[in-house]
């Protein structure tokens, strides 16, 4: 394909992650106002950040004047799935790309940019990844601002729904390999009944979403690799979409 | 708020982006063990349904559109609909359930 419509496929496949940013990031504006950040500081942390949960937990962080420490170690817990998600999206690329394409990418690796990203057939050419990055990433943005400006003007009925938009996007990424595949549709089931398990189970459910997401991840990934470790390059198929 | 709010946002941007540019730069060249190969092979689809449920159930302003837009979605997902399409009649279907339910 060429590069061209390599980034229009991109631009395309970020426009639902465009509208789900648009609701999520919507509330964020109106919580960081309501916490006493301004405007301009909620849009300037959502355009450095890109963290749903961890811009969340900073304005508690922030409005509680606790440290710049804490804060740091708040971000690190609730952060640190996407070093499991780079490690993963380290292998589509190819490893003689010019090194500033990882840099650069890296920035806007969000949980729903991961998604996309590594539900592309083959290797990534850059130019994918950043039509996915700018036409994804700038909702995240826009509805901070109209979220701090307007408050709550957007019906809530039109946000409730808008709600599910990311999770809808998830599950178009995730069914269809599982269609191909049976194994990856046991191992996706599996994940989610434990996930539920570690939502609702005494003591369990008091570990916070961020480290569910790495416990669950890394043992339910391990267990698949060694029940069923992927032998050539053919498997990889279940991939595509 | 005491501290100073530039600085705030500095210090979560430069840790987040450690985490996520660390190891797509440090892990340049493709993995051969067949074990760490094929473990991060199947982390996207562990982590997108852990991430998924049951979160999503959660979303919404009742259980039970969350239900009907979580369905919806995977029976438009396994008919082969792209992303958008799949997140939009997600998100219509919870919007109506709501109109007769909420």
């Amino acid at each position: 394909m060429k590069s061209n419509s390599l980034f229009i496929k991109g631009v395309k496949d970020g426009i639902p992650i465009f509208l789900g940013y648009l609701a999520v990031s919507f509330t964020f504006g109106i919580s960081a106002v309501a916490n006493g950040i301004s405007t301009q500081s909620a849009v300037f942390m959502s355009a450095l950040n890109f963290t749903s949960a961890g811009q969340f937990a900073a304005i508690s962080v922030i409005t509680k004047s606790l440290s710049y420490f804490e804060l740091a170690i708040t971000q690190f817990i609730i952060n640190l799935r996407y070093c499991l998600m780079s490690s993963a999206l380290s292998q589509k690329f190819e490893s003689k790309m010019p090194k500033i394409h990882r840099f650069l990418i890296s920035f806007g690796n969000t949980d729903e940019v991961f998604g996309v990203l590594s539900s592309f057939d083959g290797k990534l050419p850059p130019v994918y990844c950043y039509g996915v990055l700018l036409g994804g990433l700038p909702g995240w943005v826009i509805g901070t601002l109209l979220g701090a400006v307007l408050g709550n003007v957007l019906p809530h009925r039109l946000l409730s729904a808008l709600g599910v938009a990311l999770y809808g996007m998830f599950i178009a990424i995730i069914v269809p390999p599982a269609r191909k595949n049976k194994f990856i549709a046991v191992i996706i089931l599996i994940a989610m009944i434990c996930s539920a398990v570690f939502s609702y189970m005494p003591i369990l459910k008091s570990i916070s979403s961020g480290f569910r997401i790495i416990i669950l991840t890394v043992i339910i990934s391990a267990f698949a690799a060694v029940i069923r470790p992927i032998e050539d390059k053919k498997e990889e198929n279940g991939n595509e979409r | 708020m005491n501290g100073n709010i530039i600085i705030y946002i500095a210090v979560m941007a430069i840790t987040t982006y450690l985490i996520r540019m660390l190891p797509l730069v440090l892990i340049r060249n493709e993995i051969t063990n067949k074990y760490i190969k094929s473990f991060l092979y199947y982390v996207p689809f562990v982590t997108l349904a852990v991430m998924v449920f049951p979160a999503i159930l959660y979303e919404t302003d009742s259980i039970y559109s969350a239900i009907i837009g979580f369905v919806f979605a995977i029976v438009f997902a396994f008919f082969g609909n792209n992303l958008i399409t799949v997140s939009l009649i997600a998100c219509a279907s919870v919007f109506l359930a709501e109109l007769i339910i909420v």
